[in-house]
């Protein structure tokens, strides 16, 4: 043949076109399945829980506290005490996550202790959070170590020992997923640094960061969405889950929404269960929203002389 | 290539001296009247290794003042690796050793108390793949002053700079424009703006030209050749025509199967094209190998 191979002539390849292109559609198939399967259960959950809870969805219901009677209960303390968690949880997490892995991507020489740690952070992200509650038990709350106002050099069952105990459990996944975003800047970007005179640092802050914003923000958003789910470790460290008041201080004891979920779920009465379907709805639309400005901020931080 | 052969043919019959591996060559004394001045950078006895795996052998060579001079030789022969030892830039890589001295200014650039930046400040680079700052045209100009505490006036600095760099007519309107949003051969002269606007005293060049068009590939060896008279440019290459066509001196480089690469020749750009003096340097040019 024209190729040159004397050994080689067009029978010597048998293609079963038909047959190939039925195991694509086979596979198609498949694949499709699997997508749909995630959707159909979504779908019926959503429904569930929007039959169950339309019928308390109204202002009230945001601005009652807890109570015994159904129709007068709301979600006040767990929707506050939620936002105030995060928002502790996220200031501590995002500076300390971010500064490791800073210090990981740009400064660790690359030797068997900084392995050790890498390991070790991607070990944590699997710990099963009550690990976490016991450990913000014990350092926060009780304050073994003494770093609190409180009786005994604890925070108490304050929302900053709830947030520190929060930014433990996620500072893996923050820590993680900074490192992938400043791991993806591209190593001619810094080379252009250094040749123009550049220190480490002045290259890591004019370039690297914000080059990798985008990918932090979403990591720690997303990170952040897993710890406002949360519930085993926040009761370890006791959360409360009657709180009749709003949170007005770091100080203050307060509730979340998936602990209020889960005290009126274990309740006998049939309309408690309903207020926890509206509670679960409120609780997914904080989630969508925090997911949502994830999004927007990837664009909007990745669209200014991005490619 | 217009001028070029002009430079050519009054540069053609300078330079002798013998050329063997390893021996330190001093410049020649340039057919312009002036006076030999001391070279821009003495590279004396380095070598590098990777790890465990050697790249440089014993390497010396001094390169001229205010003249191109390129660096050849066939991949893995250690001419980029040579050409990063000029401004430290090899110090970026875990695991890299390097021995010997480069001085510039009479100063070891690997002297205990030598800061890299500062070195990076006096010698610049230009990259084989553009690489401009995902930010605006100034500021892309503008950055490395900035960094470096420049105190004059930003906005002249900027048009200076991008004018030296033929860009200027191209982008003078719309200076905020992202620096992605150019052409490869713009972006590449941008990146030349970038160097040349911290007033370095040396351009190294890594294949400036291998991710370019014939069009734009030109543009930059005029560029090269008028740069010269203020800056010293040293520049890697891989196409033999454009060392030819832009540097006053070559030095022709080679690796053994030992993977250590190895100055081979270093001598004025016409001798090495016209009559080399290592065999391996006339089958290199002339296309037997590499």
């Amino acid at each position: 043949m024209a190729a040159g191979h004397p050994t080689v002539t067009r029978d010597s390849y048998v293609p079963r076109l038909s047959f190939r292109q039925t195991v694509g559609t086979g596979f198609l198939a498949l694949c499709m399945a699997g997508t749909m399967v995630g959707i159909v259960f979504l779908a019926v959950l959503l429904t569930d829980v929007w039959r169950d809870g339309v019928g308390f969805l109204r202002w009230e219901f945001l601005e009652a506290f807890p109570s015994r009677f159904p129709e007068r209960a709301g979600f006040q303390s767990a929707l506050w005490g939620s936002l105030w968690l995060i928002a502790t949880t996220a200031m501590l997490a995002f500076p300390i996550g971010v500064g490791a892995a800073i210090y990981l991507e740009e400064y660790a020489p690359r030797n068997f202790v900084t392995r050790a740690i890498q390991i070790n952070i991607s070990n944590l992200a699997g710990v099963p959070s009550i690990v976490f509650g016991l450990l913000g038990l014990q350092i926060f709350v009780r304050g073994t170590i003494g770093i609190g106002p409180s009786v005994g050099g604890g925070f108490g069952r304050s929302i900053i020992a709830g947030g520190a105990t929060m930014a433990l459990l996620i500072l893996p996944i923050v820590i993680v997923a900074a490192q992938e975003a400043i791991k993806a800047v591209p190593p001619s970007l810094r080379e252009a640094s250094y040749g123009v005179g550049a220190t480490r640092w002045q290259t890591v802050w004019h370039h690297v960061l914000p080059q990798a914003f985008p990918g932090i923000l979403t990591g720690t958003i997303l990170a952040l969405s897993r710890a406002i789910g949360e519930t085993a470790p926040l009761i370890m460290i006791g959360a409360l889950t009657f709180v009749a008041f709003r949170p007005e201080d770091l100080l203050d004891p307060f509730t979340v929404m998936p602990i209020q979920i889960y005290n009126w779920v274990s309740r006998p009465q049939a309309d408690f269960h309903d207020l926890a379907a509206t509670g679960i709805i409120v609780l997914l639309f904080v989630l969508l929203s925090m997911n949502a400005l994830a999004v927007f901020l990837r664009q909007w931080t990745g669209r200014r002389y991005g490619r | 290539m217009v001028g070029d052969t002009e430079r050519t043919a009054t540069q053609s019959g300078a330079g002798a001296g013998t050329a063997t591996a390893g021996v330190t060559f001093q410049p020649q004394a340039s057919e312009d009247d002036a006076p030999a001045s001391p070279p821009a950078v003495e590279i004396r006895n380095v070598s590098l290794w990777y790890g465990s795996q050697q790249a440089l052998g014993n390497v010396s060579l001094d390169i001229p003042r205010n003249r191109v001079t390129a660096l050849i030789g066939p991949s893995g022969c250690g001419k980029s690796t040579l050409l990063r030892c000029m401004n430290r830039m090899n110090d970026l890589i875990d695991g890299v050793r390097i021995e010997g001295e480069v001085f510039i200014d009479g100063e070891d650039i690997y002297g205990a108390e030598v800061d890299p930046s500062d070195v990076r400040r006096v010698v610049g680079m230009v990259f084989q793949r553009p690489n401009p700052f995902p930010k605006s045209i100034y500021d892309n100009v503008a950055f490395g002053a900035r960094i470096n505490g420049y105190k004059g006036d930003m906005d002249g600095l900027v048009e200076e700079s991008l004018r030296r760099a033929a860009l200027w007519d191209e982008v003078k309107d719309d200076l905020k424009k992202s620096g992605l949003a150019l052409s490869g051969g713009q972006q590449q002269r941008l990146c030349i703006a970038r160097a040349i606007a911290v007033n370095p005293e040396i351009v190294l060049m890594d294949e400036p030209c291998s991710a370019l068009d014939p069009i734009a590939t030109q543009r930059i060896e005029d560029l090269m050749q008028d740069l010269a008279s203020d800056y010293t440019i040293v520049v890697v290459t891989h196409n033999m025509q454009q060392a030819a066509r832009v540097s006053h001196r070559t030095a022709f480089m080679l690796a053994g199967d030992d993977l250590v690469g190895r100055l081979i020749e270093f001598e004025d750009t016409d001798r090495i094209f016209l009559n080399p003096g290592d065999e391996r340097t006339e089958q290199y040019i002339t296309g037997r190998f590499g």
